[in-house]
């Protein structure tokens, strides 16, 4: 969690400096969503996610440094410099990418669980969204294919209350997300996102039983944004007291302080891992700093797979 | 993966050739399995599947929802998972709801992921009028796709290709598109000698040295008779069927161009902004100087397809416009 | 006030970054405006001098209010706006002047030589109409650059052709829609014009032809070894034929006697097919149709001799038809190429022109020329009696690297034979 903190803050930075373009949606504030999952995952199960990546991309275990290199358009990057913060993509770790299609990921979920029911595999797909992609057809569509079909997807609704600038109770007529889902025919509940813990328990849980009924199961984790939906984003649309109200529950905060009265961490250990952190992250705009772009004369790669060697 | 079958040598319809081609693709490669809304019991919306469903059971012939958007996008996760779908979509229209798949997932995983993800799926697809279904059924749309870097189109035109163009596509690594013309499927002809063919190039069906004719899928048969009225007037017509419409094979289009110097592009597509709106800026991009007259263009009348008989008739490219179209490249 | 979105309709001037008297170049940043959704950067597109500010921070502008001025360097300072307006609000001014033409109006004014800047605009906005060109033009005088930048309507292909055959376009009659100048007709004139290449100041029309005339003829004189026969033919019965046939048909449709003679030439090829084809310079090759090239006047000086092509199989009606068509056609410069392109064997007939007998010279690549002097009524040998009656002198210019004179011979007595049983003409 804290990486992704620290990465996410220095990404502001170097945004700042025009080092990074395009868009750049944060996940400060949600954290404890990404790591919690992540550690209830298999290193096989598949995960598709959404353009707010970054945090379930460093969980998931992409390198930092590919990330990074990503952000600035290297060709070291995890999408050789063709993605950047959206589209985040790596193979070894079965990230299937973001997709900045808001419900754009949710089919791919589904094929690639359907992939796994044919050919025999047993392993979860974790699917990430946002509450935004509830109103979305593609949503209602999935979650019926994957009932229908007893597929093994773990639909993973991260409901922030906003969907960019709109709040949940001014776009969805029900606002109780889980009980949406449950009426498709899945087990189907809603989980506090500011707390790691209790998102990887629920996480556990839920993988588990998607492992051994070869169903879709569906978790909304109730996080929050700390910072705006982007960078192009003013932010006029929440109350700066309901941030600072959030705020007080900063999921770093609260593991931080969970493990130090468990005697699991200490002060000095906390700096520690701080300043590790703070060592990885400056190593990996060092290394982006550093890294070659991609030639101009492989702009065209990878439109069609002649001559890739894809699998 | 077990060896080809033997295919008939008897004639077929385009349909049982279709249908010839998913059974041989499913017995030749396990992973291979076809998915879309009625495929199984009822057997297709045109028939193509029939039969299928009881020999390959309701695993691999698989009925799906009304949920275009869904079914396509689970067929490109299914192929990034390691499986070779055919997704069938009832027809070009509907396909528009499925269309943020094909465009943001399908056409662009592998550009995005820096080469890491593939979606090696077939997706096909009714296309074109005639049959007087109206304004919601009966639209000439892969122009659209054929605008798509990452995607390849195919338009069989022809019994064989039909047969033979499948089993390529399913080897293909790339999302592959294949729209068949629905006034062709009870069109028969010979699969022989094409239990594979190439996707790559253009055919030339027949020579000709005073005009060259491009057409493809529902239009080839148009462009062909047409060829056979001018030649009764003493003109000689090459007819190119494209049948690869991305990436089109520009090598075949130019070297006709360049021994008839005169052009005609058929497309079923409207007009503005259209396929054969591209063949014609290529053939003065790569053959100016070899033309002696502009190139002519017959397309579908730019309004949305009438229901009434005469009116789709008067809409859609007959072989009168196209030697009309001719006779003015070179009277 | 730029816009700086569909929706935006007034902006609020935040801040200055320029002042007046200051220099600023196209593309510099001026002034910072508060839209609706946030503060932008306003570009200026002008480069001068910065000359008033008009509006002062904090103040709220609708789109398209000039916010300043700024002096272009012109002889008298006028304002300009600072920024694009939806549309000019102030009629152009000789310091930001510059005349808005579109691409066609600029070719015509470079290819008349008009200076756009001193052309008064009669389209929207002061605009340069094609018209306003085309009226300067003709108050100037027409200079030989102007008239030869006229462009002709030919396809692409027909100028590479032209270009790598060495064939000026000028003066090729287009056989295209709008008279434009097909691949046909260079190759066409290209074959007229044999081998030499047309002498650079045949700029005009009447001059390309006298170059590929003279070119060759004196190619005909140079290479072909002429042999020349003439025959003297009574045309009673075939004038009196010609006059029945004639009582029956409308006017418009009667039959001169030139089309009686043509028929007869083309007919009495099948008699020696040896005098029409091509001669390759190195061998003769047949032809097997009989494509009657007949050598036409112009007006302006000058023959062409386009082909009737089967001449004979056509009927005399038809003929007479088909060479009115070329007459007319040819004197109107719209040719077909390929009638000037393939010519067989070529009849020339002077008659008009009160002459008795042609010695004529062959069109190469063809091997004969068959010559028709005037119809005259002439004394002659009738039933051993002397009588008078209409006559023709038909000649034959021959090559003799093809046939000997015995077969002219007999060529010219064919033509003879025809003409004395006119129902087998017509």
């Amino acid at each position: 969690m804290l990486r992704i903190r620290r990465f996410e803050e220095r990404c502001v930075e170097l945004y700042s400096a025009t080092k990074i373009r395009g868009f750049l949606h944060l996940y400060i504030g949600e954290e404890a969503v990404a790591a919690g999952v992540m550690a209830a995952l298999e290193p096989a199960d598949a995960v598709v996610s959404t353009y707010r990546e970054h945090g379930h991309a460093l969980a998931r275990g992409v390198p930092m440094d590919a990330i990074m290199a990503e952000m600035y358009g290297k060709a070291t990057g995890c999408s050789r410099g063709r993605g950047g913060s959206m589209h985040l993509f790596d193979r070894a770790t079965n990230f299937h990418g973001g997709s900045a299609i808001v419900g754009g990921g949710l089919p791919l979920a589904v094929g690639l669980a359907l992939a796994d029911r044919m050919a025999g595999r047993s392993r979860v797909t974790a699917c990430f969204f946002g509450d935004g992609a509830v109103a979305e057809g593609e949503f209602h569509e999935c979650l019926n294919l994957a009932a229908l079909w007893h597929l093994p997807v773990l639909f993973l609704c991260e409901n922030n209350l906003y969907a960019m600038g709109t709040r949940i109770d001014r776009a969805q007529a029900n606002t109780d997300l889980a009980a949406r889902a449950a009426t498709y025919g899945m087990t189907a509940h809603a989980v506090d996102g500011m707390d790691a813990l209790e998102v990887e328990k629920a996480a556990r849980r839920a993988a588990a039983a998607v492992r051994a009924t070869g169903s879709p199961y569906f978790l909304e984790l109730r996080t929050y944004r700390f910072r705006a939906h982007s960078m192009y984003d003013p932010d006029r649309y929440r109350d700066k007291a309901e941030i600072a109200r959030w705020q007080q529950r900063d999921p770093i905060d609260t593991l931080a302080r969970r493990m130090i009265s468990d005697g699991e961490l200490d002060e000095p250990g906390l700096a520690q891992l701080n300043a590790d952190v703070e060592a990885e992250v400056a190593a990996s705009v060092t290394a982006a700093e550093q890294a070659p772009v991609e030639p101009v004369d492989q702009l065209t790669r990878f439109v069609y797979a002649d001559n890739e060697g894809l699998p | 993966m077990t060896p080809a079958t033997a295919t008939a040598q008897a004639e077929l319809t385009y349909r049982e050739a279709v249908r010839e081609a998913i059974r041989d693709a499913m017995r030749r490669d396990e992973r291979v399995f076809l998915m879309g809304e009625d495929v199984g019991q009822y057997g297709g919306a045109f028939g193509v599947s029939l039969g299928l469903l009881e020999e390959f059971g309701a695993d691999r012939i698989r009925d799906t929802p009304l949920s275009e958007s869904a079914f396509v996008g689970a067929g490109i996760g299914a192929a990034m998972g390691g499986m070779r779908p055919i997704v069938e979509i009832m027809t070009v229209n509907f396909s528009l709801l499925a269309l943020d798949q094909i465009l943001n997932n399908a056409a662009t995983l592998l550009h995005m992921s820096g080469g890491q993800f593939g979606a090696p799926l077939v997706i096909r697809m009714t296309t074109g009028g005639g049959r007087q279904l109206a304004a919601q059924h009966s639209h000439s749309l892969e122009g659209w796709y054929a605008h798509i870097p990452g995607l390849r189109i195919l338009s069989p035109a022809t019994v064989a290709d039909a047969r033979g163009m499948l089993w390529p596509a399913l080897r293909c690594p790339d999302p592959v598109l294949i729209f068949e013309h629905g006034s062709l499927y009870n069109a028969t002809g010979s699969p022989a000698g094409h239990d594979s063919a190439d996707i790559t190039t253009a055919a030339i069906r027949r020579t000709g040295s005073d005009v060259t004719i491009v057409a493809y899928g529902g239009t080839l048969g148009t462009a062909l008779t047409a060829a056979d009225r001018l030649a009764e007037q003493s003109i000689s017509a090459d007819v190119i069927d494209l049948r690869v419409l991305r990436p089109l094979d520009d090598a075949t289009i130019m070297e006709s161009v360049r021994r008839t110097h005169r052009a005609v592009v058929v497309d079923e597509g409207w007009r503005s902004g259209s396929l054969s709106a591209e063949i014609a800026a290529r053939i003065t991009e790569q053959a100016f100087y070899d033309l002696d007259a502009p190139v002519g263009r017959v397309c579908s009348a730019e309004v949305p397809m009438p229901y009434a008989a005469h009116l789709e008739q008067a809409a859609l490219p007959q072989p009168g416009a196209v030697v009309d179209a001719v006779r003015a490249v070179v009277a | 006030m730029p816009s700086l979105g569909a929706d935006m309709d007034h902006g609020t001037l935040v801040e200055w970054l320029v002042h007046p008297g200051q220099q600023v170049r196209r593309g510099d940043v001026v002034a910072v405006v508060d839209t609706a959704k946030a503060n932008v950067e306003v570009e200026c597109f002008t480069s001068g001098v910065v000359d008033q500010l008009l509006v002062e921070p904090g103040v709220r502008v609708p789109v398209g209010a000039v916010l300043a001025t700024i002096t272009t360097g012109g002889p008298e300072p006028e304002p300009a706006p600072a920024a694009p307006q939806p549309a000019p609000t102030a009629p152009a001014t000789a310091a930001v002047r510059s005349p808005v033409t579109s691409p066609l109006v600029r070719r015509l004014a470079d290819a008349a030589h008009v200076d756009l800047g001193t052309v008064h605009g009669t389209g929207p906005g002061g605009r340069v109409t094609h018209a306003d060109v085309r009226a300067a033009s003709s108050t100037t005088e027409r200079t030989p650059a102007a008239v030869a930048a006229v462009r002709i309507r030919s396809s692409p292909l027909a100028r590479k052709l032209a270009q790598e055959l060495g064939v000026p376009l000028t003066g090729i009659a287009g056989s295209g829609p709008g008279g434009a100048v097909r691949a046909a007709d260079v190759t066409a004139t290209a074959a007229a014009l044999t081998a030499a290449p047309a002498p650079a100041e045949t700029a005009d029309r009447t001059m390309a032809i006298r170059a590929q005339i003279a070119t060759s003829m004196a190619r005909a004189k140079r290479e072909i070894p002429h042999y020349y026969l003439a025959q003297t033919i009574d045309l009673e019965a075939a004038l009196r034929r010609l006059r029945e046939h004639n009582r029956t048909v409308p006017v418009a449709e009667r039959v001169l006697p030139a089309a009686l003679l043509l028929k007869a030439a083309a007919m009495a090829v099948s008699t020696v097919p040896d005098l029409n084809g091509f001669h390759t310079g190195t061998a003769f090759h047949r032809s097997a149709a009989v494509h009657l090239g007949v050598a036409i006047s112009l007006r302006e000086g000058g023959l062409v001799a386009p082909a009737i092509h089967d001449a004979d199989k056509l009927t005399v009606p038809e003929l007479m038809a088909a060479l009115k068509d070329l007459v007319a056609r040819t004197r109107a410069g719209r040719l077909r190429a390929a009638e000037l392109a393939d010519p067989t064997i070529t009849v020339s007939s002077l008659g008009e022109q009160g002459v008795d007998t042609i010695h004529g010279v062959i069109y190469p690549p063809q091997v004969a020329l068959v010559g028709f002097g005037a119809i005259r009524d002439r004394p002659c040998a009738v039933d051993g009696l002397l009588g008078v009656h209409p006559t023709v002198t038909a000649s034959l210019a021959a090559d003799h690297r093809v046939t000997d004179g015995i077969s002219g011979a007999r060529y010219l007595l064919a033509v003879e034979r025809l003409l004395n049983q006119p129902d087998k003409l017509l």
